[in-house]
C-alpha cells in the first residue's frame, strides 16, 4: 500500500522510524493501535467502574459525592498531558518540517479540549456539595479554563488558514506558548491558597485508600486508551482529507 | 455488593445529581464525539471520491 509514497521520501530512506514519519506508512499503523486501544478503553473501564461504584467504600468525610473523582482526575490528567503531547508534536513539526506531526498535533486538540470541558463541569458538579459554589475564581479553576481557551483557540487558529500549511505553523505557536500554563495548574494548588484540595495522588505516594486510588488509576489508564483510540480515528480521516490526491489513498478509497 | 438497593444505588447517598450530573455529560461528550469522528471520516472519504473523479 505504501509503495507509490516512498519515492517522495527518498530523503529518508535508511532510517526506519523516518519511514513512520510517512502518512502512507502510518495510516495502517495508526488502524491497528486504534483498534487495540479501543479494546483496553472498554474493558478498563467495565473494571474501573465496577470496582470504583461496588468494592470501593463510601468516603468518610465526603460521602457518596466523591465516585465522581473516577472521572474528574482522569479528565484533568489526560486534558494537560494532551496540551503537552501537542506542543511536542508541534515543536518536532517546526524543527524537521514531517506532515504527520501536525496531523497528530490536530487529531489531538478536540478530544484535549473535551477533557478540559469534561474535568471543569465534573469539577463544578463535585465543588457544589463539598465547597458550597460550583465556581470560584481560584487559581486552579481560572488555569484549567484557560487551558480549555487554549485548546479552543489552536482549533480556531487551525482551521482560519486557507493554506494549511500556514494554519499548522500559526496553530503550533498557540500549542507552544500555551504549554506554558499546564505545569501552572498542576503546580498551582502548592503555589497559591486555593479552595480546590492538593493533589492525592503524587509521584511517590498518595493519601487515598488503596482500592479508590486503584479504582481512580484503571480509570486513568482507560482514559489514556480512549484518547488514543479516538485521535489515531481522526489522525487517519486527516490522511485521508491530507493526502487525498496520493496513488495509495485512492486505491484503498476505490475498493 | 456495597449498596443496600438499587434505588440506594441511584440516589448516591442523596448526590445522585452530582454524580450522574457528571457521568451524564461524560457519556454525552464521548456520544458526541463518535459521532463527529464518523461524520468526518464519511466527508473525507466522498471528498477522497470526488478528487479521483476530477
Amino acid at each position: 500500500m505504501a509503495r507509490t509514497e516512498q519515492q517522495s521520501n527518498d530523503r529518508f530512506n535508511g532510517k526506519w522510524f523516518w519511514r513512520y514519519a510517512s502518512p502512507a506508512a502510518f495510516y495502517p499503523v495508526a488502524g491497528t493501535i486504534e483498534k487495540l486501544c479501543w479494546f483496553l478503553a472498554i474493558s478498563l473501564t467495565i473494571v474501573g467502574l465496577y470496582i470504583g461504584f461496588f468494592r470501593a467504600p463510601t468516603d468518610a468525610t465526603q460521602g457518596e459525592v466523591y465516585r465522581v473523582i473516577y472521572i474528574h482526575v482522569p479528565a484533568a490528567w489526560m486534558a494537560m498531558v494532551i496540551y503537552l503531547a501537542m506542543a511536542f508534536w508541534c515543536a518536532i513539526g517546526l524543527a524537521f518540517g514531517t506532515r504527520l506531526s501536525f496531523m497528530m498535533s490536530h487529531a489531538l486538540a478536540p478530544t484535549g479540549a473535551i477533557m478540559a470541558a469534561i474535568s471543569l463541569w465534573t469539577g463544578a458538579l463535585w465543588g457544589r456539595p463539598t465547597w458550597g459554589t460550583y465556581w470560584v475564581w481560584d487559581a486552579r479553576l481560572t488555569s484549567t479554563l484557560i487551558l480549555f481557551f487554549l485548546y479552543v483557540g489552536y482549533i480556531a487558529l487551525a482551521a482560519a488558514f486557507d493554506d494549511k500549511k500556514k494554519g499548522d505553523r500559526a496553530s503550533a505557536l498557540i500549542a507552544l506558548i500555551g504549554a506554558v500554563n499546564v505545569p501552572i495548574i498542576y503546580f498551582s494548588v502548592q503555589w497559591w491558597n486555593t479552595l480546590h484540595q492538593g493533589a492525592s495522588v503524587r509521584p511517590g505516594g498518595s493519601s487515598m485508600a488503596t482500592i479508590m486510588l486503584t479504582a481512580m488509576m484503571i480509570m486513568a489508564f482507560a482514559f489514556w486508551a480512549y484518547c488514543i483510540a479516538v485521535a489515531m480515528n481522526r489522525l487517519r480521516t486527516q490522511i485521508i482529507e491530507r493526502e487525498r490526491s496520493a496513488a495509495w489513498i485512492q486505491s484503498s478509497v476505490r475498493k | 455488593m456495597i449498596w443496600e438497593s438499587w434505588s440506594a444505588f441511584w440516589s448516591m447517598g442523596g448526590r445522585g445529581f452530582f454524580v450522574w450530573g457528571s457521568y451524564g455529560a461524560l457519556l454525552i461528550a464521548v456520544i458526541a464525539e463518535l459521532i463527529a469522528l464518523k461524520r468526518a471520516r464519511k466527508r473525507a472519504l466522498a471528498c477522497a471520491e470526488d478528487s479521483h473523479d476530477a
